[in-house]
């Protein structure tokens, strides 16, 4: 306890919420609050209607939604399958190796999301591969962008993980490939649907690099959204989004009920 | 976990391979480093290398747009920074030391936060302080005016508070982490020595905070040169940031060349801050 007066005590909690509810809990609500309305001048919306939300899931909408869903679903299997195997392969090796295997998939990271895409867009309009204007440039670039965060956290739990596991299995005569399927890869389980729900967060709300790659017939969710605001519908774009974060929330949801199932085992 | 072996066949009986056949480690290191290779490094180096082309850095280069872009980029990144960096510390402070009912739901909250787009803050905004909006509606309410005072979301100043509301959560969360490896009996001392908490705050727990402060913070400076959401959702005009400038020369002018060598000014740019990032978070254990 660092304020033990009464009064200090109130004060800092009153500074706290007089800072923290505007800034961060009210932009949310009034999301939510705009997606239920018709028109906003005054303190409050007004014009109460749920009409944004049936047009939220048909047509055009419903089909940006499912597109985000299997881009994200894709992208996260594969930066997860690309990844896990980066961060397996560079704890075991050594010294320069290992220094240059995880520096170059954090390198992501570091690169604008705007530049990635820019540079698949580039790549990929050209000979050897084709993609520009298929779905497959969408899930490539998004794939590109969360690879370095499933790295990231794969190879942070593999660090953690007791050798004294593996080091056993390998005692008792298990093959490397034997230790791999039944004592690693179950150990990191937990780890690694922590990591598979944060790529599909990430790649639900990419914006950056899909604004420059998106074809006409596989436009994402956050896609939708802006195109919606800018040309000023405003409140069919926060019905869009309160979509998109109920998504994203019940998908982080799901992934944490499978992972505290199987932390259990 | 104890099951794994008890379901197993008997692996004692098959025979270790002979060492000369195993294939060495840095073979399994070439199937990721490939695929990596030709989905992002091949494309990375085509961009540098059209952004080569005759006179294209001389033409960016010299252009005002480009040197107005930079400029709002970096001050607003810096801007940003500084401010996520007090807000977050004030905050962190009164959740892990004067914690209340509900402390720990603000932390949940603080972690849903994180994995929501950037540009629904943007959204947000244009309902409370937009033309329209919330803000204005109370004035013109109020006041009986014609039109509200707030008019700063289209300008630079929309887009600071914007990244300030986005990214102090991302600084809040190792200072949380930080806090609480920290232990209270130091604090309890302090204050039975007679020390007044802002004398406690700066003695005790800023030195304690300062690894994680220095990694949080040059994370949120890296992420805010690279902002694009909220930038775009702003609509702004006056407004141009090089992620911003990189995607109407390639998108809305078809400029490759010119798309091209300010993607590599913004790549050196945060490369190089990632790398000092990189260095300062090893150095703080994070």
């Amino acid at each position: 306890m660092l304020v033990h007066s009464r009064g200090g005590r109130w004060a800092s909690w009153l500074a706290f919420a007089v800072l923290f509810v505007p800034l961060f809990a009210v932009p949310l609500l009034v999301i939510v609050a705009a997606s239920f309305s018709t028109h906003w001048s005054g303190a409050f919306p007004s014009g109460p209607t749920a009409e944004h939300y049936t047009a939220a899931v048909r047509g055009e909408s419903l089909q940006a939604l499912t597109t985000s869903l299997v881009t994200a679903a894709a992208a996260s299997l594969l930066a997860l399958t690309l990844g896990t195997w980066a961060a397996l392969t560079a704890a075991s090796l050594r010294g320069r190796g290992r220094r240059i295997l995880d520096a170059l998939f954090v390198l992501p990271l570091a690169v604008p999301s705007v530049v990635v895409g820019l540079a698949v867009l580039v790549a990929f309009s050209r000979p050897p591969l084709l993609l520009n204007g298929t779905r497959w440039i969408v899930i490539l670039a998004h794939t590109v962008l969360v690879t370095a965060f499933a790295h990231q956290s794969v190879s942070a739990a593999v660090r953690r993980l007791d050798p004294v596991y593996e080091q056993a299995a390998a005692g008792l005569g298990a093959r490397p490939s034997y230790v791999l399927l039944r004592v690693r890869l179950p150990l990191l389980l937990p780890s690694l649907g922590a990591a598979a729900g944060l790529c599909f967060a990430l790649s639900m709300g990419e914006l950056s690099a899909t604004m420059m790659l998106y074809p006409p017939d596989w436009m994402p969710l956050p896609v939708l959204v802006f195109t919606a605001t800018d040309r000023g519908s405003l409140f069919t774009g926060s019905a869009l989004a309160v979509v998109l974060m109920a998504t994203t929330l019940l998908v982080l949801l799901a992934v944490s009920r499978i992972r505290t199932r199987a932390s259990y085992r | 976990m104890a099951s794994a072996g008890a379901t197993a066949p008997p692996v004692a009986a098959a025979a270790r391979r002979p060492r000369s056949r195993t294939v060495p480690t840095w073979v399994w290191a070439l199937p990721p480093v490939a695929v990596l290779g030709f989905v992002f490094l091949y494309p990375l180096g085509l961009v540098v290398q059209e952004s080569l082309a005759p006179g294209a850095y001389a033409d960016v280069l010299a252009s005002a747009s480009f040197r107005d872009a930079l400029v709002t980029t970096v001050w607003l990144a810096a801007g940003a920074t500084v401010g996520c960096l007090v807000l977050g510390f004030a905050l962190a402070l009164v959740v892990a030391f004067v914690p209340f009912p509900g402390a720990r739901a603000v932390s949940r909250f603080i972690d849903v936060f994180l994995s929501f787009p950037s540009f629904l803050i943007t959204l947000a905004l244009l309902f409370v302080y937009g033309t329209v909006g919330m803000a204005n509606g109370l004035w013109t309410g109020a006041t009986g005016a014609a039109e509200g005072p707030f008019h700063f979301l289209t300008t630079p100043w929309g887009v600071l508070l914007a990244e300030i509301t986005y990214f102090t959560p991302f600084v809040m969360r190792p200072l949380l982490a930080a806090f609480s490896q920290l232990d209270t009996a130091q604090l309890e001392a302090a204050s039975s020595l007679g020390a007044r908490p802002a004398r406690i705050v700066r003695r005790v727990i800023l030195p304690e905070a300062l690894p994680a402060l220095a990694a949080g913070g040059s994370l949120v400076l890296v992420m805010c040169l690279n902002e694009f959401g909220i930038v775009l959702f702003t609509g702004a005009k006056g407004v141009t940031t090089l992620p911003m400038l990189v995607y109407s020369k390639a998108i809305l002018e078809s400029d490759y060349a010119a798309a091209c060598v300010v993607a590599v000014v913004n790549v050196a740019i945060s490369v190089g801050l990632y790398a000092v990032y990189r260095v300062v978070s090893r150095r703080a254990g994070a």
